[in-house]
């Protein structure tokens, strides 16, 4: 970040939340860089850059969508990098209908199943033949590849084939080119003031400040965090910038991208090597029902014959088995593939949620995670925590996780008695990050090794100690099972030596994430590259995309060269997955006669001489690979990769401007009006993104959007977020007096207007009502908080820290606000809107007792709340009934030809926590 | 330097060392004299990692008596350049708070508080339970007879302050039960 | 006789160093309050709160105290009270005063005269915009910019380390020293909680320790840490020591190596005057003419102060004194005319003696 040239902070609050990592674009800006940070409020991050735009929470779709329609209308684009480096050229094929043709719909949806059918957003394929939809519907058969870790766009194009039909002349309607200039043409400066509150003097501003900063010489970087993932449509949030990235070459550049700025140590470790439903290390998708070979399981995943190494997805899943089962992992068993689990729709936390709610879930470990306090809609989280048979609670800190049998809101309110309560708690004691040896991978993928440097006090034990132990007790009590259910417990390799203390050794399970040869006269050494996996059996590893991070032995996330001593990409401190590599895509960097694009932005190179690539960065490309290389596409994998595609992991090399899959809400980013909105939808009749992930159950209401009625009974809009001084949902802040005394009191956000509008006096109580819930906090009273003219109306909107929680264990408590957020979530990642929603704010304090919810259930009768309000998937009931808006017209194909299925399970990798 | 020297003496001092107003060198007691920072007397200094968000700042932990007695940035780090934010800066805190929970802690079915518990009992009273809760959940198929083999009886949330070691182990432990509903906060 | 004596009263040393000091750059904090936390931390102090909203924005420590060594100010601020400081910062130039190059300009002028002499604002000082000799173009040069409709200052404030300090003069026990870096610490197994130090800091920096506790509450029932300093500071006067412990060992104090934008930067004094006088002139050829010393000054009331800050508006916007003035700045003058005064009784006493003698 400290090369970009413009960097624009949009979705994050980088200041407060990242501060140290702020510390390089406080270098970028001393060298000259522009920094323009967009937010619904002025944060301490707009305190120190040089222009900050408001904009309403929600609403980026169209102030993206509007830069990128700049960018084309202008001609702005970058067209030596566009051309060579994404699929503009490329042609769908022609059952692709877009929103401007179905009143803001895509072709393929289906109303019943709430879901879109991808097969008509695929790339043209004149073998096929184009046109006939019944061959496409294998290739849209594709609930599941998206999981197989769509950050990467693993499994290719739907053709199966490396070469799509192009027109270099992007003349042709249908490629990507021009269906990306129709689709954001009505996203105009004009829509932008009336959808986002913001001025086209600001526009402007920041348009040119982008385009200005893009090019040869220049780059332009975007960074976000949770205010672009916590909504509805978060992925496609993401996907505008990265469309707007492409278009002006700035991805896989020095000071280029698209930044996620994660909030937790390792959540991308927890996302590489994951504790996610839908994936197993590596990104590779857990097993579905569908699948019920080996075979079958791959070939959702991607072909041989496509381009990149995802093609090589066979051999990483082959390791990731042996690694697990060794000798009863043989060829002649698939490899025990049929000892994995299988899952059949989303089993997110969510839907685990509504499971526990119908006392399906017995148990719950919770692992430094506090959901009563976290997650959306707490009163559900907690109430929910009751119906479990045992709860384990492992943390540092007596959570409120841990205490709501005793001291949750719900008790006070006489909901739940603790005499009731027939829940089994464990608190178990957790190590910190300094009472045990292991790695955290952060946000730019650099996997760090922590050594240990004192033994936890008293119970306390790492979760690597826990797990190995309970493993062990599980085997021993399963030892003498003949159950075939039970084989796969015992036959797992769980004999990690044992530090002097009696607990695994961290590295142990490090080696074998790595990976080693099983056979040949390598045997038990380890793999330098996941390059070496054969899917054979004779080399095993638990996550090939960190294959390499052990190599010889040596413990390269511990490498600690001193960054001084280092150029600044430092790759002698801590190891980058993959290989090392430290920005990915890097052979963007250069032209695709493999220059560099300018001396000011040089990366990596080919160096003719030596007839290889080399630069500061280890490339990320086939190392020997001439950039004029044309091999033959049947060779798939990494070795049909053209001397100039860049995008390895994707199956056509390119980035892509149009997701012909991936994405279950669209292959381009539409903009919808949130859950719950104060205005309607100026860009399209479809209100709210019509895929989005719903539980319309009486526990879980909304409020009526755009002036229907009853809007008026929640007329505010707020939107929840983090302080510098505390994190997340407290358990490692509200603890610490230090941190404590710096944030001591829940507290709420608002513009002076407002506060005269509702007679809120500064620093006094307020009490905030939303569908869900009440709470109370102070009021603080700013000029940082903008009223918003938008279509029309004013919007104010309430700005909610949402660190606080009841309980009687930390130094500071006070209401929850994720209490006040109901579940709706993004159908691509089963991520939750955490960051608007609908509101009343009034003076004083809430009411205690049984009281508290009788004004929540005033408010919802106030407003006619039913379990279906807001939760309509098509917006017009009329148009629903006249099939008009998602039907495809004139081809005579009825839109039941739907193969999709449910809403989705993909996962993406850039999500983040609260 | 003796405690007792004549030479000590404040008016002695203040002579001797020029400090005439007795506001510097000749006012100088001995523990100030002697003072030094316990970053410099510690036994040991372990390289470490900040835990709270991604950024994922050096941290350097000085030990003394087993103990930690102080951390801060590690200079050495081109992530992070030695600096710190407050959480960073609280660390120390966070190990040594007296806040802190450090013992097993159960609750019965209805009870209104904690009982302390034997950790070794404790986890054996979890092993128990999830090897029940996995066989009432247990799905051998589904509805149309195909493999599912998995338990719906067990969930978990957490990992994303986790090592990457322990998030392996807990994926390959909970896969290999047949637990599926396994989640981070990646999700949240 | 030794380098100290040239910027702070009272050093006395065999091995002297150069003086000490930070500069407090306001213009990149971002109100973290990492420096607020890593002090504490670092010096353990306790806990300094009731666990209350205090009412002024996001600052809820209140001011520098007992407790407090490093303290964030958060100040909201218009449209017109930003255009109030641009004019204010430019007319501090505009009066003319001694000046500093930058950095490509003038070398010659003389970094250790320590800056501006400017007066107006007493320890405000908007100097060093411009070059000597043909000065003030710059001024005229600097782009106009757009006055945004809002800012939000944050200043993270500590004890001055003053050139003649209040405290240390009027401390009657020695408890106060002047260390050989050139800082003031107080010595808490001297000082006797007498207090008179509190009101001879013209700052409100120092402050005794009410609670009596050395163990910080955030200790409370915990077994104490090794190293911990027993000493008993009931009523023991406290206040930033410049962590003249790791100085000792060449070590950055705690604030300045959390920092994580170098927002507060450590080293020797006059390095310090340096880059503060050339990022005051960059801010001002940017047209961000609010920007001003603050404690540059050595004609000041206090000889100008250890720890230099650079403000984006007057100094009582940030609670700072406009002019400070050590207690004692006036003893000398009033020991001249006292020593005036029995001179001329004495040769009056003569005259009158040798009159009458003569009369």
């Amino acid at each position: 970040m400290a090369n970009a040239d413009c960097i624009v902070i949009q979705g994050s609050n980088m200041a407060e939340c990242h501060p140290v990592g702020f510390q390089w674009v406080s270098e970028a800006k001393a060298r000259g860089a522009k920094i323009i940070h967009v937010d619904p409020r002025f944060t301490r991050t707009s305190a120190v850059a040089d222009k900050h735009v408001p904009i309403r929470a929600g609403s980026d779709i169209a102030l993206l969508g509007a830069l990128i329609n700049y960018v084309l209308t202008h001609d702005l684009w970058f067209h030596d990098y566009v051309m060579s480096y994404t699929n503009a050229a490329t042609i769908i094929n022609e059952d692709f209908e877009d929103t401007e043709d179905l009143g803001g719909i895509f072709s393929g949806y289906d109303v019943e199943k709430g879901a879109y059918d991808l097969s008509s957003w695929a790339y043209d394929d004149e073998d096929d033949g184009a046109g006939d939809g019944t061959d496409k519907h294998e290739q849209g058969d594709e609930e599941r590849e998206e999981a197989g870790g769509d950050k990467f766009g693993s499994g290719g194009a739907p053709t199966g084939a490396s070469e799509p039909r192009c027109d270099e002349t992007l003349q042709d309607p249908r490629t990507v080119f021009q269906i990306l200039k129709r689709h954001f043409s009505r996203y105009t400066p004009e829509k932008v003031e009336e959808v986002c509150g913001i001025s086209a003097a600001d526009f402007e501003y920041l348009a040119r400040a982008v385009t200005e900063n893009s090019g040869r010489e220049r780059t332009t970087c975007f960074a976000y965090a949770v205010g672009w993932t916590h909504h509805t449509l978060g992925a496609q949030f993401i996907r505008t910038a990265a469309i707007l990235q492409l278009l002006l070459g700035n991805v896989g550049r020095p000071g280029g991208g698209v930044m996620a700025l994660r909030g937790h140590a390792s959540i991308q470790g927890s996302t590489d090597i994951p504790t996610l439903f839908n994936l197993l290390p590596g990104y590779l998708p857990m097993p579905s029902v569908e699948s019920d070979s080996l075979t079958e399981y791959l070939g959702t995943i991607g072909s041989k014959t496509q381009k990149g190494y995802w093609a090589d997805a066979d051999a990483y899943t082959v390791n990731l088995l042996k690694a697990w089962w060794g000798d009863a992992a043989r060829d002649d068993n698939d490899w025990a593939y049929h000892y994995m689990p299988r899952i059949n729709g989303p089993h997110g936390t969510y839907q685990t949620l509504m499971a526990m709610l119908e006392d399906k879930v017995d148990g719950y470990f919770l692992l430094g995670q506090n959901p009563a306090v976290g997650s959306s809609n707490g009163r559900m989280q907690r109430t929910a925590m009751s119906h479990l048979k045992w709860l384990v609670v492992r943390d540092l800190n007596m959570i409120e996780s841990a205490t709501w049998w005793k001291d949750g809101p719900e008790i006070e309110s006489g909901e739940l008695k603790t005499e009731d309560i027939q829940t089994e708690v464990f608190f178990m004691p957790a190590a910190t990050h300094v009472e045990k040896s292991g790695s955290f991978t952060q946000t730019q993928r650099l996997v760090q090794w922590r050594h240990q440097a004192v033994s936890p006090p008293g119970d306390a034990q790492s979760e690597l100690d826990f797990f190995y132990d309970l493993g062990r007790r599980l085997r021993t009590r399963l030892a003498e099972s003949t159950d075939p259910r039970d084989r796969p417990l015992l036959d797992l390799t769980w004999d990690y030596p044992l530090t002097p203390e009696g607990e695994p050794d961290p590295e142990s399970v490090l080696a074998e994430i790595n990976g080693r040869f099983e056979t040949g006269p390598d045997a038990g050494k380890p793999l330098s590259s996941y390059t070496q996996m054969k899917a054979d059996g004779s080399t095993s590893g638990g996550c090939w995309i960190y294959t390499g991070i052990y190599a010889d032995g040596v413990n390269h996330a511990a490498d600690r060269v001193p960054g001084r001593e280092q150029d600044e990409i430092a790759s002698k401190w801590a190891w980058a997955w993959p290989a090392n590599r430290r920005i990915l895509y890097n052979r963007a960097s250069a032209d695709p006669q493999g220059k560099p694009w300018s001396e000011r932005k040089k990366l990596v190179w080919w160096d003719e001489e030596s007839g290889r690539w080399t630069g500061k960065d280890v490339p990320d490309f086939p190392v020997d690979k001439d950039p004029g290389a044309r091999p033959d596409p049947e060779l798939g994998g990494a070795a049909s990769l053209h001397g100039d595609d860049p995008f390895i992991m994707q199956a056509d090399g390119k980035g892509w401007l149009y997701a012909p899959k991936g994405l279950v809400d669209g292959p381009m980013p539409t903009h919808y009006e949130p859950q719950e909105s104060p205005v309607a939808n100026a860009l399209y009749p479809q209100q709210q993104n019509p895929a989005r992930v719903m539980f319309p159950r009486k526990d879980n209401l909304s409020a009526p959007s755009a002036g229907a009625p009853g809007s008026e009974v929640y007329p505010y809009v707020f939107t929840t977020y983090r302080l510098t001084e505390h994190h997340t949902a407290g358990g490692m802040s509200r603890w610490l007096p230090y941190l404590s005394e710096l944030q001591p009191e829940a507290f709420c956000e608002i513009s002076p207007e407002l506060a005269e509008q509702q007679g809120l006096e500064p620093f006094g109580w307020a009490t905030i009502i939303s569908p869900r819930s009440a709470i109370e906090v102070k009021v603080l009273v700013t000029d940082r908080m903008t009223p918003l003219r938008v279509g029309g109306q004013t919007v104010h909107q309430i700005g909610l820290p949402y660190h606080w929680a009841v309980g009687k264990d930390a130094v500071v408590s006070g209401d929850a606000a994720n209490d006040l957020l109901g579940i709706t979530l993004d159908p691509n990642v089963q991520i939750q809107n955490f960051k608007t929603g609908s509101c009343d704010i009034r003076p004083g304090r809430r009411p205690r007792g049984a009281e508290r919810i009788a004004l929540i259930e005033e408010y919802q009768e106030r407003a006619g709340l039913t379990v279906r309000t807001g939760n309509e998937r098509i917006t017009d009931p009329q148009r629903e009934l006249n099939e008009d808006p998602k039907r495809p017209h004139g081809e005579g194909q009825s839109a039941g030809r739907s193969t999709a299925r449910g809403a989705g399970t993909a996962v993406r990798e850039r999500e983040e926590d609260e | 330097m003796s405690r007792f020297s004549p030479l000590e003496w404040p008016v002695i001092r203040q002579l001797r060392t020029g400090d005439h107003t007795g506001r510097s060198s000749a006012v100088q007691s001995q523990r100030t004299r002697e003072i030094t920072p316990r970053t410099s007397s510690a036994d040991r200094v372990v390289q470490s990692v900040c835990p709270y968000c991604a950024v994922g700042c050096g941290q350097k932990v000085y030990v003394k008596d087993e103990r930690v007695v102080q951390i801060e940035g590690d200079p050495d780090s081109p992530i992070s350049r030695g600096r710190l934010c407050p959480k960073g800066s609280a660390s120390e805190q966070l190990v040594n708070s007296p806040g802190r929970q450090t013992q097993v802690l159960y609750r019965a079915p209805g009870a209104a508080e904690w009982q302390p518990l034997d950790r070794d009992t404790a986890i054996d009273m979890i092993a128990d339970r999830f090897l029940e809760a996995r066989r009432r959940g247990w799905q051998d198929t589904d509805e149309q007879g195909r493999p599912l083999r998995r338990t719906m009886g067990i969930a978990s949330l957490g990992g994303a302050t986790l090592d990457n070691e322990e998030n392996y182990l807990i994926k390959k432990l909970f896969t290999a039960a047949g637990a599926v509903q396994i989640e981070n906060q990646a999700r949240i | 006789m030794t380098p100290t004596d040239r910027f702070a009263d009272d050093s006395h040393w065999d091995h002297p160093h150069e003086r000490r000091g930070f500069f407090t750059d306001t213009s990149i904090c971002i109100g973290c309050k990492a420096c607020e936390v890593a002090c504490k931390e670092w010096n353990r102090n306790p806990a300094d709160s009731d666990y209350e909203l205090l009412g002024s924005s996001y600052d809820n420590t209140g001011g520098l105290g007992a407790d407090t060594w490093r303290h964030v100010a958060f100040i909201e601020q218009s449209r017109d009270r930003i255009e109030q400081a641009r004019e204010s910062g430019r007319a501090l130039v505009d009066l003319g005063m001694p000046r500093v190059g930058p950095p490509a300009a003038s070398s010659s002028a003389e970094p250790a005269s320590g800056g501006c002499g400017c007066s107006s604002g007493g320890g405000g000082c908007g100097s060093a915009a411009t070059t000597g000799g043909a000065s003030t173009a710059q001024d005229g040069d600097s782009p106009v910019l757009d006055t945004p409709d809002f800012r939000w200052l944050m200043s993270s404030d500590v004890c001055k380390h003053c050139t003649h300090a209040g405290c240390l003069d009027v401390c009657p026990t020695g408890a106060l020293l002047r260390t050989e870096y050139g800082t003031v610490v107080v010595q808490e197994d001297i000082c006797n909680g007498c207090g008179t130090c509190v009101a001879g800091c013209p700052f409100g920096v120092i402050e005794r320790r009410d609670d009596g506790l050395v163990e910080p509450k955030t200790q409370r029932g915990a077994a104490p840490m090794p190293d911990t300093v027993k000493v008993p500071q009931d009523g023991i006067a406290q206040k930033c020591t410049l962590c003249y412990d790791r100085m000792k060992d060449d070590q950055t104090p705690a604030c300045a190596q959390a920092c994580p934008t170098t927002s507060i930067k450590y080293g020797e004094r006059e390095t310090m005057l340096e880059s503060a006088q050339k990022r005051v002139a960059q801010l001002h050829e940017q047209g961000k003419t609010e920007a001003r010393l603050y404690g540059a000054n050595p004609k000041d009331g206090v000889g100008g102060t250890g720890s230099i800050f650079l403000l984006l508006d007057e100094p009582e916007v940030y609670g700072l004194p406009p002019d400070p003035r050590v207690p004692t700045a006036d003893l000398p003058r009033m020991f001249k005319r006292a020593g005036m005064a029995m001179v001329g009784m004495l040769a009056l006493g003569a005259v009158a003696f040798t009159a009458g003698d003569r009369s």
